[in-house]
């Protein structure tokens, strides 16, 4: 255990079986090679989305609808579940399997009635005292027109404050995409966890390529450079757990990813029990405004 | 190889740009000017009112009383933390940046009075890397929230960004959740924000602390979207409006307070200061 200290303070969450592997990983540098990889599994067709892990993890799940104005995003889901016994409101972005369903829900970009939706399942937890898990995948927020007349930039800021106010426990996991603004919109949260092969970043590596090389075919070339995969996350302080996935990744195998996922997120909410509301806000804004390097 | 759709080469479509003109020829009516006409003139075009984009410091000057700007966290620099290198290595962009524009990074902050009354005040500077948002940006951002919630007076930003940069990788996404955490410690400790949004204001900074001011300001004619028109259409096909993205379509769909030219904004913000009731 002794590379665990080299990180940092940083911890590894889930079984033993798993500990050794993601050391190994984490010891030895990822390659690009490696990034790359975790890019596509990232996005791999059959990797679990949100409502996969609902119907794995939680009881009694009902889902909420709307943003109690405008419409309902179908990108975002939003809802009230019980995870072993203890009621969570759960929030994420949901992409869709087939092409009908994944019209219906914007390959998994919210517009702002989205995080509108989520805002309001934030203040529901607040309200009935109940703590929030964001399960975040998308490739960022919906880039059209009727989303900027309705506010997107507004929409991501509002969300986000929304979560540095609120005094349950909070828990996000990034469990495929971790898109940019549409993403951290959602993970303002007391634990920031990944999926061993989630992608947390910036922009996307096909709009990096395309701005700073001039050319979006250089994609792998980008996210070798900009380092968006799970490790180097954990290394820069940006989340504060690696979620293991089953050998191969998380879309092998179902069952065994939404059970390591709900591990983890048990341990981080069982880790935040018992702290006062106003403490656990206190260190939340502490531990974001804390990231940054400069001198 | 497959590319998802809401990355479809953002660049490589395009026509080729036009050729550069004149930084001092009005974009709008042709009309030219030397540097030292723009800067009697607030870099307003005097024909037709255009708002050539203002360096940070030349907008203190415009704000502030005279010689009441004390600047702080001057000498934050930015690191390299991922060893970036696209085109060129981050640390010869840093540089480049620091020579031409004489700034340290893409915002300016300190103390001042406007109109005898207190503020703070964070400026940005498009001119470094396109005002993007590093470890820098959101930190020096942070210090002014605090800076006026210790001295108990108002904030007031005025933001000129292209987003987050992408040279510092998550780190700079992770700024978008400190700055908001920052106003939130600013609103707690009962201070109210002002912002200004110049041209541009778009992405990471419109998605993070820009967007939390309790008054929202624009300098007429600025993009303020999260997503700009290029990328819309190039990734949406979809028609645009004539004045998408633009302060005027904001105000219209109720983003926005006021849209104010910059000959305005100082009794403006002069009057708002008055409202909140700074101390003199």
């Amino acid at each position: 255990m002794k590379n665990v200290s080299l990180l940092g303070g940083a911890r590894l969450s889930g079984e033993l079986e798993r500990l050794q592997r993601q050391l190994d990983r984490i010891g030895a540098e990822p390659t690009d090679e490696d990034i790359w990889r975790s890019v596509q599994l990232a996005r791999h067709e059959n990797r679990p989305y949100t409502l996969d892990y609902v119907e794995r993890m939680l009881d009694d799940w009902f889902e909420l609808h709307g943003d109690r104005a405008d419409g309902d995003d179908g990108a975002m889901v939003a809802g009230l579940g019980k995870l072993d016994g203890r009621t969570v409101v759960l929030v994420g972005q949901q992409k869709g399997r087939d092409i009908q369903e994944r019209t219906r829900r914007q390959f998994g970009m919210p517009y702002p009635e989205g995080y509108k939706k989520a805002m309001r399942a934030f203040e529901l937890a607040e309200r009935l005292r109940f703590p929030v898990i964001s399960l975040v995948d998308t490739p960022g927020a919906y880039p059209g027109v009727a989303a900027e007349q309705h506010g997107q930039g507004g929409a991501i800021a509002r969300s986000q404050a929304e979560m540095a106010r609120l005094t349950v426990p909070t828990v996000a996991c990034v469990i495929g995409e971790g898109g940019s603004g549409g993403a951290i919109a959602i993970a303002l949260t007391d634990r920031v966890l990944m999926q061993e092969n989630a992608i947390y970043s910036v922009i996307s590596p096909e709009g990096c390529a395309a701005i700073l090389w001039r050319d979006a075919a250089q994609a792998q070339k980008a996210a070798a450079a900009f380092k968006p995969d799970a490790a180097h996350c954990l290394e820069l302080g940006v989340i504060d757990a690696i979620v293991p996935e089953p050998e191969g990744g998380a879309h092998t195998d179902h069952d065994r990813a939404a059970a390591l996922l709900a591990e983890s997120l048990r341990e981080s909410l069982d880790e935040l029990d018992g702290t006062a509301g106003d403490e656990l806000r206190r260190r939340r804004r502490a531990r974001f405004r804390s990231l940054g390097v400069f001198a | 190889m497959t590319v998802s759709k809401i990355d479809v080469s953002i660049e490589t479509n395009d026509k080729p740009a036009p050729p550069p003109k004149h930084p001092n020829t009005c974009p709008r009516c042709h009309s030219h000017y030397r540097d030292d006409e723009l800067e009697a003139a607030l870099w307003l075009c005097a024909q037709c009112g255009h708002h050539f984009p203002m360096r940070a410091r030349a907008r203190v000057a415009s704000l502030a009383d005279p010689g009441s700007f004390s600047e702080e966290a001057a000498d934050l620099h930015s690191e390299d933390p991922l060893q970036f290198f696209d085109l060129r290595p981050y640390t010869e962009r840093i540089a480049e940046a620091e020579m031409s524009t004489g700034l340290a990074d893409a915002i300016v902050i300190g103390q001042a009075t406007v109109d005898g009354r207190q503020a703070e005040l964070a400026v940005m500077d498009f001119a470094f890397m396109g005002g993007s948002m590093g470890s820098v940006v959101g930190e020096k951002f942070s210090r002014a929230c605090d800076s006026a919630a210790e001295r108990g007076v108002p904030l007031v930003t005025v933001t000129s960004s292209g987003g987050a940069r992408m040279q510092e990788g998550i780190l700079s996404l992770m700024q978008l959740p400190k700055t908001v955490c920052a106003v939130e410690d600013l609103h707690d400790a009962g201070q109210a924000m002002v912002v200004v949004m110049a041209h541009p204001t778009t992405a990471g900074v419109l998605a993070s602390f820009a967007s939390l001011g309790d008054i929202l300001l624009a300098e007429p004619g600025a993009l303020i979207a999260f997503t700009g028109p290029r990328v819309v259409q190039q990734t949406t096909r979809e028609k645009l409006p004539e004045d998408f993205g633009l302060a005027e379509q904001n105000l219209r769909f109720g983003h926005l307070d006021a849209i104010v030219p910059r000959d305005e904004l100082r009794p403006t913000i002069s009057r708002l200061l008055r409202l909140f009731d700074a101390p003199v």
